[in-house]
């Protein structure tokens, strides 16, 4: 199945909320997440995540530190911002509504293709 | 984890992604961390590295798309912006590289003020023979210290500038001319011009026979020139904001603002133009490429109307000396179209319609030279003779009637696929040598042979 890139992109900010909500992480272990979260179904490209990142930092939803890695390497990680919990809280109430009101509707109309 | 082929790999990935505007440093570090950790899995899945690199690469997709994709967060970072504060990470940082900027701005800004001490006003002569020397000795001492000139090269300088505060102060002054436009005016036109390619001495520090260098600062020239000119509206808007503000308390700023920020300002202005070009070098691009580009059809269909309209109205020229002059701006207008798209031609492209495209508009422009010329021959048998002015303009006309004929030449041989386009610009950059020879000429040699007849 193939998710329109409308969808994607606008469940992206939720979910990097969502996932940097649990702790914080880095660019490659979200992509990760996000994977085996969807099921291989989500598949991001880093040309979408690493501009959704920086574009959350400068909204102020996610605050980024360099920290060390074996040796000389340095890797950036994300950690969410209070203001990023309000607003994960936000979206999750406006996506809520939304499914509800898809499941209402899904289950009062019957679809020919849907009824097998 | 991974071997030297890989690391090798990765520095080569790295270098392609730090050409990307798009992609600053931080960026790639990021997207360096993203590539070694797929590789790191990969490898643990059981590929060798050469292929963990290719196939975490190849994930990553194109360096075009992520550039789009990153672009679209960070469109500020496609407007090259010109960092004042000192570039992080450069080899000078902070203050230390504003240094000799401030302190060359400085000394001119003072300068200029010394003579009133001595009660010259900025309404005298003086100014007229001097200003020149007022602006462009901080500029010069600005690159004579940023580019650790040696003394010799210094001592060139401190004679050039002392020759030229002779030649205006000593001969002009004493071989005021009667005309309107005395010997005096012509070095005050002569002079800056004459002080400016001893300020070039010091631009390319001292390589004068360097080719390369002198195109530098041919290039230079055309960029500090907008740098001053953008200097010069900012501060014009400065001062109408000063008098009106002023003026509505009641206060009468305008000795302040004639006998001080005026002044004060436009010397300054010139070490600060000075400094600006070399501090934005590598950041945006030349703008005087750009406005010769734009200009040169428009150029082109002018002078190619003014023939044909010439040649219809079949009407004489009516030879003034304004019109002299007039027809020296417009060879030097041309002139400059042409010096400043061959200072940012790539010179092994192929010939192209616009190298065509200026050919045209130099034979057009050396058809009206020839006609101007007839002219004013016609007219040197008058009671006035040979007047300073016109010897000067014609001089002038000469130099600069001599560099576009052997031009076309050039450009037709490049066009014809004959002379490769590098002559050309070795032209050019060696008739600098020639336009400072004439300009010295006319400071020195023409009080004498003018004043004292």
């Amino acid at each position: 199945m193939r998710l329109t890139k409308d969808l994607v992109a606008a469940a992206a900010t939720p979910l990097v909320l969502a996932i940097l909500a649990k702790g914080e992480s880095y660019g490659y272990a979200i992509l990760k997440q996000v994977n085996e979260l969807s099921g291989g179904e989500l598949d991001w490209t880093e040309g979408m995540l690493y501009p959704l990142l920086h574009r959350l930092e400068r909204l102020g939803h996610v605050a980024s530190v360099w920290r060390e890695t074996d040796g000389a390497r340095r890797r950036r990680y994300y950690l969410i911002t209070d203001q990023g919990r309000a607003e994960l809280a936000e979206q999750r109430r406006q996506w809520t509504t939304v499914m509800d009101t898809l499941k209402g509707a899904w289950h009062t109309t019957t679809h020919p293709l849907l009824e097998a | 984890m991974t071997d030297d082929v890989v690391e090798g790999q990765i520095a080569q990935w790295r270098a392609f992604v730090q050409r990307r505007r798009e992609l600053q440093q931080p960026d790639a570090d990021e997207l360096e961390d993203h590539l070694r950790s797929t590789i790191a899995e990969l490898i643990e899945a059981g590929l060798r590295p050469d292929e963990a690199f290719l196939v975490a690469v190849k994930r990553m997709g194109g360096l075009d798309e992520l550039s789009r994709e990153f672009a679209r967060e960070h469109s500020d970072r496609l407007w090259k912006q010109l960092v004042l504060a000192g570039d992080t990470g450069r080899s000078k940082s902070g203050w230390l590289g504003w240094l000799p900027m401030v302190v060359c701005a400085g000394i001119a800004a003072i300068a200029v003020k010394v003579p009133s001490l001595f009660g010259v006003d900025f309404d005298d002569d003086f100014w007229t023979r001097n200003f020149a020397l007022f602006g462009l000795i901080p500029l010069a001492a600005f690159f004579a210290w940023t580019r650790r000139m040696k003394p010799l090269g210094i001592g060139v300088l401190v004679l050039l500038f002392t020759l030229g505060a002779v030649g205006a102060n000593v001969f002009a002054q004493d071989a005021r001319g009667t005309e309107d436009f005395s010997v005096e005016g012509l070095t005050a036109v002569h002079l800056p011009l004459a002080l400016w390619l001893v300020v070039g001495f010091a631009y390319v520090g001292g390589e004068w026979l360097s080719a390369q260098r002198r195109m530098d600062f041919i290039r230079f020239t055309g960029e500090a020139f907008i740098y001053f000119v953008l200097i010069g509206l900012g501060g014009g808007v400065l001062t109408g904001i000063t008098y009106a503000t002023f003026q509505a308390i009641g206060v009468d700023v305008d000795p302040f603002v004639t006998k001080w920020l005026v002044p004060c300002g436009m010397v300054a202005a010139v070490v600060v133009a000075g400094w600006l070009v070399e501090a934005k070098q590598s950041v945006v691009e030349n703008m005087a490429p750009v406005l010769t580009r734009l200009f040169t059809p428009l150029f082109t269909v002018v002078l190619i109307a003014l023939v044909v309209a010439f040649t219809i109205s079949k009407g004489g020229i009516d030879v003034t000396r304004d019109v002299l002059i007039l027809f020296n701006v417009v060879l030097i207008v041309v002139l400059g179209l042409i010096l400043y798209s061959i200072s940012a031609r790539d010179p092994m492209a192929k010939p192209g319609i616009f190298d065509r495209l200026q050919l045209a508009l130099v034979i057009s422009a050396l058809v009206i030279d020839v006609l101007v010329l007839i002219a004013v021959y016609g007219r040197t048998g008058d009671a006035f003779g040979y007047t300073p002015n016109r010897v000067a303009a014609l001089g002038l006309n000469v130099i600069l009637f001599a560099n576009l004929a052997w031009s076309a030449v050039l450009l037709g041989g490049f066009l014809g696929g004959k002379s490769p386009f590098r002559r050309l610009e070795r032209w050019q950059t060696d008739y600098l040598l020639v336009y400072a020879g004439w300009a010295w000429i006319v400071v020195f040699a023409f009080p004498p042979i003018f004043g004292y007849a």
